[in-house]
């Protein structure tokens, strides 16, 4: 079958979006209504397009962790493609990782951002099913690492800064890639990108999926997209394990903390980029104009510092990453139990707890 | 076997060697009774016979799943193991609920089940009279995943071999990262790595054991980035568990898939160690690369 999945069958509306696509459908009838009858219909038409940015803004002002998934995933969500396309100057992709192959999935190469002379490392998820089987649907092998890797040296010894995009559901897990030695690719990645001597900016534009995004998100700055996701395991993997139910995937999305707000509040991601409004896909140009503006911002700040200090402050960075998460001390044990124990009522403040941010 | 130089060691307490005098108390990760079925040959073992051969199947070489406790007594010196930050745990960052329970209900039940307060244990020791700075894990506490604790013991670990010019051993044991962390236990893959480059610019000696099993986020951090890689015979060893594969590609998985001789054979693993070796192999290493 030709799935050329560009939209849903639904017109690309998600489910929680009725009420927008009432309105758009309002407004396409009052529109051929007016063309066969010759009848002026714009005040109405007016109304209801204002009506209907009400309810989007509504709408996306509230979205739950499991919305923020679907948003993240929508398939018209603008891709590694568009960022190449619209925001970097005479790009040239860089290939191969000089071992095995060319990874898809990861996309290497220079270009100009905002005239920042960069290296540009992206998962791309690919548009048509045709791409989207080339580049495995976004999930690199280790190949992919390792060649993000090899040229990440080489913008390193030119001085060259790094920015990279990060939208993966998850590194690829097949026989050839734990063959190849996905897990030591990734941390050989990990290892080395804490100490790269140029600044590196990732941004997470989609989804974020566990090892396979962080294997090219160890950088000085990491930034999210609004309604991007961050996750160390897929909101359905979660639900499957944890509530030995694969359909309990909102309750897990939930639970996970995986959107920009959360992680932001949480001191897990260092920028929230606002997404237009209706997400990204309602308005690609804006989305990419707004990713542009943040790289050159950063860019700008980090260009500054020098690079012993700038790699000792990404270390401390990583390095105080959940420090704060533990408890200590001789009574750690007992008072962890005593948390527990008070926390019990936990399970009725669920609902609220867990409601939006 | 080995031959030993003399070690030098900051340590004051004297070592005392050799495997044999360990006092091998019962433990729980055996069934009840007298004896045990081994799940690599079927037959049926005397539990005490196991037990005294370091938790390993004398008649097929099977190495049991152990905890951190045992892992610690069959591998350094008969009481030289000095434990840091011993009863640190998670703060539970996320408040993380699930099913009509709690992580934190989680954590009280499996330091119950374990004994353990978290999923590793570091401390100072000594193995074979060489000083060490050492990290287990502990995988009868959630899985031995690795969250917030375990990625701070393992930098503090770190930290402890620089300033004190030791080698660092870690044994992985460990389902991967703790999801009930979220993107703090994700987050401990990078400072992991992180601490080992800055260990590895001021040429500190990593020796990464690989046990039954080293899985996900584990593996695709610290696990891998020992200057030496010793794994343990057939120890499952991955960055994706076999179900998840099979569940994905849907085509039946090559034999031998994912054990320590599978990563070998693909270049992973520097050498395949029997529990009984770990100890001489270990000081080998450690006099062939420390002044
Ligand atoms: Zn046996």
């Amino acid at each position: 079958m030709a799935r050329e999945n560009n939209r849903p069958t639904n017109g690309g509306y998600l489910d929680f979006e009725q009420k927008v696509a009432d309105f758009e459908r309002q407004v396409e009838e009052l529109r051929k209504l007016s063309a066969k009858k010759g009848i002026d219909y714009s005040v109405e038409i007016r109304r209801i397009e204002k009506d209907r940015i009400i309810e989007l803004k509504r709408v996306y002002s509230n979205l739950t962790a499991w919305q923020t998934v679907q948003v993240a995933r929508h398939p018209q969500r603008p891709l590694l493609r568009d960022y190449l396309n619209l925001m970097v100057k005479d790009f040239r992709e860089l290939h191969g990782d000089r071992l095995f192959g060319d990874d898809r999935a990861i996309i290497t190469g220079i270009g100009q951002i905002a005239r920042n002379k960069v290296l540009i490392v992206g998962q791309d998820k690919g548009k048509t099913t045709k791409e989207k089987i080339v580049c495995n649907f976004g999930c690199p092998n280790p190949e992919g690492y390792r060649k993000a890797l090899a040229k990440m040296r080489f913008a390193e010894k030119y001085g060259l800064p790094v920015v990279t995009l990060i939208d993966t559901p998850g590194a690829y897990p097949g026989v050839g890639a734990e063959e190849r030695g996905q897990a030591q690719a990734i941390a050989v990645n990990l290892s080395e990108m804490s100490r790269l001597r140029v600044p590196v900016i990732s941004i997470c534009i989609g989804e974020g999926g566990s090892g396979g995004a962080l294997g090219i998100a160890v950088g000085d700055r990491l930034a999210m997209l609004e309604f991007s996701y961050y996750s160390v395991i897929s909101p359905e993997g979660c639900a499957a394990i944890l509530w030995r139910d694969g359909s309990r995937a909102p309750d897990a999305a939930e639970a996970l903390k995986l959107t920009s707000r959360d992680l932001y509040r949480l001191g897990l991601v260092d920028a929230i980029i606002p997404e237009p409004v209706g997400g990204a896909h309602r308005n690609v140009h804006d989305t990419v104009y707004n990713v542009e503006t943040y790289v050159a911002k950063t860019l700008a700040q980090l260009q500054h510092v020098p690079i012993d200090e700038l790699v000792e402050s990404r270390y401390q960075k990583w390095r105080s990453l959940g420090s704060k998460a533990t408890l200590q001390g001789p009574l750690a044990v007992e008072r962890a139990s005593r948390i527990a124990t008070t926390s019990r009522p936990a399970a009725a403040k669920r609902d609220t707890s867990t409601a939006r941010v | 076997m080995a031959m030993m130089g003399p070690s030098s060691t900051t340590m004051t307490k004297k070592p005392k060697a050799t495997w044999n005098g360990f006092s091998l108390k019962p433990r729980k990760e055996m069934p009840e009774g007298l004896w045990v079925r081994c799940p690599g040959c079927e037959h049926m073992l005397y539990k005490s016979a196991v037990q005294k051969n370091l938790d390993v199947c004398p008649s097929c070489n099977h190495h049991f799943r152990i905890g951190a406790t045992a892992r610690i007594r069959y591998l350094v010196d008969e009481d030289t193991f000095q434990p840091i930050l011993e009863n640190m745990t998670s703060a539970d960052p996320l408040d993380f609920q699930f099913r009509g329970t709690t992580y934190k209900d989680r954590i009280r039940a499996d330091q119950e089940k374990s004994g353990a307060a978290e999923a590793m244990q570091i401390g100072k020791a000594f193995i074979k009279g060489r000083g060490v700075v050492l990290g287990v894990m502990e995988p009868d506490f959630l899985m031995g995943s690795m969250g917030a604790v375990v990625g701070e013991k393992f930098c503090v670990a770190v930290e402890k071999a620089i300033e004190e010019s030791l080698p660092l051993v870690a044994v992985s044991c460990s389902g991967g990262a703790r999801m009930h962390e979220g993107v703090v236990s994700l987050g401990q893959m990078a400072k992991t790595s992180a601490a080992l480059a800055r260990f590895n610019e001021r040429k500190g000696l990593f020796i990464s054991v690989l046990a039954d099993p080293t899985t996900g986020g584990v593996t695709a951090s610290f696990a891998m980035l020992g200057d030496v890689i010793l794994a343990e015979p057939r120890a499952l060893i991955a960055f994706a568990g076999p179900r998840t594969i099979a569940e994905t590609i849907k085509i039946e998985l090559p034999e031998g898939f994912q054990t320590a001789e599978f990563l070998m054979e693909h270049g992973f693993v520097d050498m395949i160690v029997d529990r009984k070796d770990l100890r001489s192999e270990i000081a080998r290493l450690i006099d062939y690369t420390q002044k």
